[in-house]
């Protein structure tokens, strides 16, 4: 049962870094936020493992849901504010 | 970004870290003694609440709960300062509108249940208010430009509601001589209801409005709102 328990700590913490690098490594803004939802989903897994259900309530709803949607506007945003400063460069060399 | 740069931000997290462990290790070599969670749950029962978690955040340290808010307001403001908000989405399909119908009343019967049960087990203010904001959100997405908020001027109002309730409740108990929020004990669940309903309410205005990105545009048709 001890094992059970160890291996379960084990995946849940070695997915926990790995997707805490993906996020942060993710060149793509859209990309990294998903990843960094993901993460808030599992770190509020780590907390419930770790026997704090306050912190996972709290986690899975603002630092997963609310702030993982507040990033995608943004990143949408950006990608946005991108492409049009883009067309606007094009629109330049075009004319010039 | 230059290298220099990014070497420093390397170095800075590295003892970032370093600090971090020192914090840890000691955390963990701390001989035992009377720690402040043992001293948390020994007055417990004095708090007015069963769960432990709610009694430190809104009474033992209110203090801490009402600077959040504060925080909480101050970055609405900062968001309201940028402009405009984003024009809407165009109106929902019917199979996500008829979905957004469900989930939203449910979503807050949920908060609001969270809100009572965090008086004696996981549960409370914040997390309700969040599953407020996540109806607010999910409105938006379905293509209410206002995310579900009323007109601009109610939005100030209920947004600031949290912690002036909090205050008032704090001055009230330092008129009554108990010192700033500190609740008399037979009052103290009443009262922390009554700051933490205050709160909930405008967290969840707070999460939603930030959510649409700007400031409320003004709608011909302000009066109905939905």
């Amino acid at each position: 049962m001890t094992l059970l328990l160890f291996l379960f700590d084990l995946v849940l913490l070695s997915t926990l870094l790995v997707l805490a690098i993906a996020a942060l490594t993710s060149p793509e803004p859209r990309r990294a936020v998903m990843f960094f939802i993901a993460f808030g989903l599992w770190l509020a897994l780590v907390w419930a493992r770790l026997g704090a259900p306050d912190v996972a309530l709290a986690e899975a709803a603002i630092g997963a849901g609310l702030g993982g949607a507040l990033m995608l506007a943004a990143a949408r945003r950006a990608a946005r504010r991108q492409r049009e400063g883009k067309a606007d460069q094009d629109d330049d060399q075009k004319s010039s | 970004m230059n290298r220099p740069a990014k070497l420093m931000i390397g170095l800075l997290l590295c003892l970032f870290a370093l600090v971090l462990l020192w914090v840890f290790h000691v955390a963990l070599t701390q001989p035992p003694g009377a720690r402040l969670a043992d001293l948390a749950l020994a007055s417990l029962p004095l708090s007015g609440v069963t769960n432990p978690v709610t009694a430190v955040l809104v009474n033992y340290r209110a203090y801490d709960t009402l600077l959040e808010l504060a925080v909480l307001l101050a970055a609405l403001l900062g968001i309201w300062s940028l402009g405009a908000a984003t024009p809407g989405f165009q109106p929902a399909g019917s199979a996500l509108a008829a979905m957004v119908s469900w989930v939203v009343p449910l979503l807050i019967l949920t908060g609001g249940y969270l809100l009572w049960v965090g008086g004696y087990a996981p549960g409370g203010a914040f997390q309700a208010g969040a599953l407020l904001g996540a109806a607010g959100v999910l409105l938006r997405l379905a293509g209410d430009e206002r995310a579900g908020l009323p007109s601009e001027r109610a939005q100030r109002r209920l947004a600031v509601a949290g912690i002036a309730v909090f205050a008032l409740v704090g001055l009230g108990t330092m008129v009554a001589g108990t010192g700033f929020l500190t609740y008399p004990q037979r009052w103290s669940k009443w009262l922390i209801l009554l700051a933490e309903t205050a709160a909930t309410v405008s967290i969840g205005v707070i999460l939603a409005a930030a959510y649409a990105g700007g400031k409320p545009r003004s709608r011909a048709s302000d009066g109905a709102t939905p």
